[in-house]
C-alpha cells in the first residue's frame, strides 16, 4: 500500500542549484526536527523538477537522523486507495489510527485532491491530528496549495500556515552539474563541451533532460566514435541547427495524410471498438466489479476470477450472486466464531468462499469446543428443597433472583455451613434461570472453575474461556471459598464479574461464611460480593427436619410411621446432609436385618450398636482415611458429631 | 505489463513489428502516424541513423480514446532488424501482446526473413512466451515490386506461415495492408486478453 522511500533518492544525490536550495534547506531542517521546524511542509514545482527526490530525501534523512522514526511516504493516490479499502473492510478507524502514529508523513502529488471532498476532508483530520501531536508532515504538489483546483479553504489555510516553497526550472550552471553527475553515475564519459552543448538546451524539466542525456549514453555506447558537440545536437534533435534526424521521422509518412487517411484510422476505431465492447462485455465488468469489492473486504475472489477466464460463462449473475451468499454464510460463521472464540475467527478460512465446507467445519468445530459451560445438575430441582424458617430468606431471594434475573439482587450470595442446602439451592436456582429463553446458565463449583482456567492457560485457549463465560446469562459459583490463593483466578472472575453485571447477568455465589470473613479472597471481589445480597441458610429447624424426612422415607418407600418421623426428626442435627445419612443408616440395617424399618429399629442403630459402615457413595464428615494405617476401626472414627450445643456443655464441664 | 486493468479501467496494448532489417516495419509505422489525427497519437519517436536505418527502435502511442468505459491504449514498437541488435530486439518483445512480422516479399530475402522468424521465435522463448500462444501476424511486404523480383502471397505463406496465421499483402509506402494487418493483430490481441483474466 505505501510506496518505500527509493534508496537513489538522498539529499546527497541531489544536485542543488538557485532553482531549488530553499526547498532543499527548508527539507533538510524539517529531517533534523520533525514536527517543529516547518509543518507542514509544502513543496511544489513543475513535473520532473524532483520535488518526489526531496520528500524521499526527507525520509531518508530523517531516518538516518532518528532510526527509530516511524516514516511512510507515499501518494495521494495511494492514501486515496488504502483509505477506500479500509472504507471498504470496515477498518476506517484503523486506518486513521494507522497515520495519526506516522512520525514523519510524506505525501505526493497532492494536486489530485481536486474534486475529492471525501479525501480533503479525511486529509484534513489527518493533518490536524499529525500537527497536535507534533508529527511531521511533507506534501507535494505540482501547483501551489491555493491553485489546487477546487481545494478546501480550510486545507489551503493549514497547507499555508507551515512554509510553502517551490522549485524552480533548473539553471544553465544546475543542469550542467546534474548532467555531469549522472554521466558518472552512468559510468560515461562525454568529449569537452556534449554535454555543455545539452544543458544549453532549455528541457521544461529534468526529466527530459535525462532522456536526452540516456538518448546520448545509448548513441555513444553504439557508436564507435564518440559523440561530440555538433553530432549531439543532431541525435537529440535540438531544432534549429540539426533537425535532421528528428524532423525525417516526423515528417516522412510516406503518402500525404489527406485521401481518406481519417476515414481508414475511423475504420479501424470502430473495429476495435467492436472487438473490444465484445472482449470486455458487460457481464466481465460485473464480475471484475465483484472482484474489486470482495477483494476489498479481504475475501478471495479465486471463483469469480475463474469466471472471467471463460469465453462466454452460463449464469454469470448466478455465480456473483453466489459467491455473495457464501461471503454472507463467511460473515455469519466467523462472527458466530467470534463470540465463541475470538482467536478462531481471524483464520483465513472464513474469508475462503471457495472452500465452504472448511469454514462450516471450522465453525462446527469452535461450535463443540465451545460446549456451553457447565450447566447445573438436574438432581436439585427447586420443589426438592425443602423450606423451612431457616432458610425462608435465602428461599425468598433465590424466588426474586429468578423471577427478576440480574436485576434485583446480583450477586446473590448464599451463604452457610456445609449441608445445609447450599449447593441444592444453587443449582434449582440454576434449573429454573435455564428455563428462560436463550438462557445460558453456567453453574459450577469454583474448583472447577479453576481447574478450567488452568486447563485454558496451559492449553494457550485463554481467549476461547472468556469468551464461554461471558455468554453465560447466569453464572453460579458453588464454594467461592476456594478462590483463596488462586490470583490469577479472581483477576479472571473480577473481569468476569464486572461483564457480566454491566450485562444485567444474574451471579450467585456460595460460600460457607459471610464473603468479608473469607481469607485469601481479594478485597475487590469481597466488596463486589458484599455489595449484593448475602442470605443465610441456618441450621435446618423441626419443621423443616420433618418435612425433609418424609421426603427422604417417602422416596424409599418407607411407610411414613409416626413414632418414627417424631423420633428421627427429634434428633439434633446440623445439616440436611446428616439428617439423609441417619436414614441412609437406619435403611441399610433394616435391610441387613431383613426388618422393617421402625422407630425401634432407628433405635437401636442409632443408640445401640454402631451401624455396620457405610458403603453407600455419600459424602462423609470429610476426614480422609488412609488405606494404609492410621485410622481403621470404626470406633476411632466419629460419625455423628454432637450438635453444638452439646458440645458446648461439654466442654463446661 | 497489464493488458486490461479493470481498476483503472484502461486497456493498453504493445503490438511490436518484428522482421528482418529493410522489410519495411518502420515505414508501417510512418504510415499510421499519418492516419492517426494529432489530438489521438503521442509524439513518435524514432531513432535512425544518417542512413534511415533504425538503430534502436520507434515508438508510436495512440490513444483510441474511451471503448466501452474503457481508456484504450495502442503502444507501437519496431525492433531494429539487424542481426546484430538482437539485444535491443529482446528487450523491445518483453511484455509484448501482439507481433506483426512484417516479411519482406523479395525472393532474395526469403533467408533473411525465414531467419528473422527463428529470431523471434528464440527471443519470446527467451522471455517464456511460446510463439504459438502470442497474438501474430504475417504482412508481405513490397508487393508493389516487379512481379519478377517477389514472391506470391500464398508462395511466402507456404514459406513462412506455416503456423497459418492471419497474412496480408502489402505495400507499407502506399499504405496498402497496413491498417488491415493492424487491425488483425489488434483483434487477436483483444480477443485473447477476452479470455485472460485481469490483471493489475
Amino acid at each position: 500500500m505505501t510506496s518505500s522511500l527509493n534508496p537513489r533518492f538522498t539529499f546527497e544525490t541531489f544536485v542543488v542549484g538557485a532553482a531549488n536550495r530553499l526547498a532543499v534547506t527548508a527539507g533538510r531542517t524539517v529531517a533534523e526536527n520533525p514536527g517543529s521546524a516547518y509543518n507542514p511542509l509544502f513543496i511544489y514545482s513543475g513535473s520532473g523538477l524532483g520535488k518526489t527526490h526531496v520528500l524521499m530525501a526527507i525520509g531518508h534523512a530523517a531516518k538516518t537522523i532518528a532510526a527509530q522514526l516511524n516514516i511512510e511516504y507515499l501518494t495521494l493516490d495511494e492514501y486515496v486507495e488504502a483509505f477506500h479499502a479500509a472504507i471498504a473492510a470496515g477498518q476506517g478507524d484503523a486506518f486513521r489510527r494507522r497515520f495519526q502514529n506516522v512520525d514523519v508523513l510524506l505525501v505526493d502529488d497532492v494536486q489530485f485532491l481536486t474534486n475529492r471532498k471525501e479525501m480533503q476532508a479525511e486529509l484534513l483530520r489527518l493533518t490536524e491530528a499529525l500537527q497536535q501531536s507534533g508529527h511531521q508532515i511533507v506534501l507535494a504538489s505540482d501547483r501551489p496549495p491555493a491553485e489546487i483546483a477546487d481545494l478546501d479553504e480550510r486545507l489551503i489555510s493549514r497547507f499555508s500556515g507551515g512554509l510553502v516553497v517551490d522549485m524552480g526550472i533548473p539553471d544553465y550552471e544546475t543542469r550542467v552539474a546534474i548532467l555531469r553527475r549522472k554521466a558518472e553515475e552512468r559510468g560515461s564519459r562525454f568529449q569537452p563541451g556534449v554535454l555543455e552543448a545539452v544543458a544549453k538546451v532549455e528541457y521544461p524539466n529534468v526529466r527530459e533532460l535525462m532522456g536526452a542525456l540516456n538518448r546520448l549514453i545509448a548513441f555513444q555506447a553504439v557508436n564507435d566514435t564518440p559523440l561530440n558537440e555538433e553530432n549531439v545536437r543532431k541525435v537529440l534533435g535540438i531544432p534549429g541547427t540539426g533537425d535532421e534526424a528528428r524532423g525525417k521521422s516526423v515528417s516522412r509518412p510516406a503518402t500525404p495524410a489527406s485521401s481518406g487517411g481519417g476515414d481508414e484510422f475511423s475504420q479501424f476505431l470502430s473495429d476495435v471498438t467492436v472487438t473490444v465492447g465484445k472482449a470486455v462485455e458487460a457481464w466481465r465488468a460485473r464480475v471484475a466489479e465483484a472482484v474489486m469489492r470482495w477483494e476489498g473486504e479481504g475475501y478471495r475472489t479465486g471463483r469469480l476470477e475463474k469466471l472471467l477466464e471463460q469465453e462466454t460463462p452460463a449464469a454469470v449473475d448466478e455465480a456473483i450472486a453466489a459467491y455473495a451468499q457464501d461471503v454472507e454464510r463467511l460473515k455469519a460463521l466467523e462472527a458466530e466464531v467470534a463470540v465463541l472464540d475470538p482467536q478462531a475467527a481471524g483464520e483465513k478460512v472464513f474469508r475462503d468462499p471457495d472452500h465452504m465446507d472448511a469454514a462450516e467445519a471450522a465453525a462446527a468445530k469452535v461450535r463443540d469446543g465451545a460446549a456451553p459451560p457447565p450447566a447445573p445438575s438436574a438432581a436439585f430441582a427447586l420443589d426438592t428443597y425443602g423450606a423451612g424458617s431457616s432458610n425462608e430468606v435465602a428461599l425468598n431471594a433465590a424466588r426474586d433472583v429468578i423471577a427478576k434475573p440480574g436485576k434485583k439482587y446480583n450477586p446473590l450470595v448464599i451463604v452457610g455451613r456445609s449441608g445445609l442446602g447450599k449447593t441444592h439451592l444453587l443449582n434449582a436456582i440454576g434449573l429454573e434461570l435455564l428455563k428462560k429463553k436463550h438462557a445460558i446458565v453456567a453453574c459450577l463449583s469454583t474448583q472447577q472453575f479453576v481447574d478450567e482456567l488452568i486447563a485454558a492457560i496451559d492449553g494457550n485457549r485463554v481467549d476461547w474461556w472468556r469468551a464461554r463465560y461471558r455468554r453465560a446469562t447466569a453464572l453460579l459459583l458453588d464454594d467461592i471459598q476456594l478462590l483463596a490463593g488462586k490470583e490469577r483466578t479472581q483477576e479472571e472472575l473480577f473481569n468476569l464479574f464486572n461483564h457480566l453485571v454491566d450485562a444485567d447477568r444474574q451471579l450467585i455465589f456460595t460460600a460457607p461464611a459471610h464473603p468479608n470473613t473469607l481469607d485469601g479472597i481479594e478485597e475487590r471481589i469481597v466488596s463486589r460480593l458484599e455489595g449484593g445480597l448475602v442470605a443465610e441458610i441456618a441450621e435446618p429447624d423441626k419443621e423443616l427436619r420433618r418435612g425433609m424426612l418424609e421426603r427422604i422415607l417417602t422416596q424409599h418407600r418407607i411407610p411414613l410411621e409416626p413414632a418414627l418421623v417424631d423420633y428421627l426428626a427429634d434428633r439434633p442435627i446440623e445439616s440436611v446432609r446428616q439428617l439423609t445419612g441417619i436414614v441412609q443408616r437406619i435403611i441399610e440395617a433394616a435391610a441387613a436385618q431383613d426388618a422393617p424399618v421402625t422407630a425401634g429399629l432407628a433405635r437401636e442403630v442409632l443408640e445401640g450398636a454402631p451401624a455396620p459402615r457405610r458403603t453407600t457413595g455419600l459424602r462423609t464428615s470429610g476426614i480422609v482415611v488412609s488405606s494404609a494405617g492410621g485410622v481403621r476401626s470404626r470406633e476411632k472414627m466419629v460419625w455423628d458429631w454432637p450438635t453444638s450445643a452439646d458440645r458446648v456443655i461439654e466442654d463446661l464441664r | 505489463m497489464s493488458l486490461v486493468n479493470f481498476t483503472t479501467r484502461e486497456i493498453t496494448c504493445k503490438i511490436v513489428y518484428y522482421g528482418p532489417g529493410r522489410s519495411g516495419k518502420t515505414t508501417n509505422l510512418h504510415y499510421i502516424y499519418g492516419r492517426v489525427p494529432e489530438t489521438r497519437r503521442g509524439r513518435m519517436v524514432s531513432l535512425a541513423t544518417q542512413t534511415d536505418r533504425t538503430l534502436f527502435f520507434d515508438f508510436l502511442p495512440i490513444d483510441l480514446g474511451q471503448i466501452s468505459g474503457f481508456a484504450t491504449r495502442f503502444q507501437l514498437y519496431t525492433v531494429p532488424g539487424q542481426v546484430y541488435y538482437n539485444a535491443t530486439r529482446r528487450l523491445v518483445l518483453q511484455g509484448a501482446d501482439g507481433v506483426v512480422f512484417v516479411g519482406d516479399s523479395q525472393a532474395r530475402q526469403l533467408d533473411e526473413n525465414i531467419e528473422s522468424l527463428q529470431n523471434l521465435q528464440s527471443n519470446l522463448l527467451e522471455h517464456g512466451v511460446d510463439v504459438r500462444a502470442m497474438p501474430l501476424v504475417m504482412q508481405y511486404n513490397k508487393q508493389d515490386l516487379p512481379p519478377e523480383l517477389i514472391l506470391t502471397p500464398p508462395e511466402l505463406d507456404d514459406a513462412l506461415n506455416f503456423r497459418s496465421v492471419p497474412s496480408f499483402a502489402a505495400d507499407a509506402l502506399h499504405g496498402k495492408g497496413v491498417f488491415e494487418t493492424l487491425k488483425s493483430v489488434s483483434e487477436l490481441v483483444l480477443k485473447k486478453l477476452a479470455a485472460g483474466s485481469p490483471t493489475t
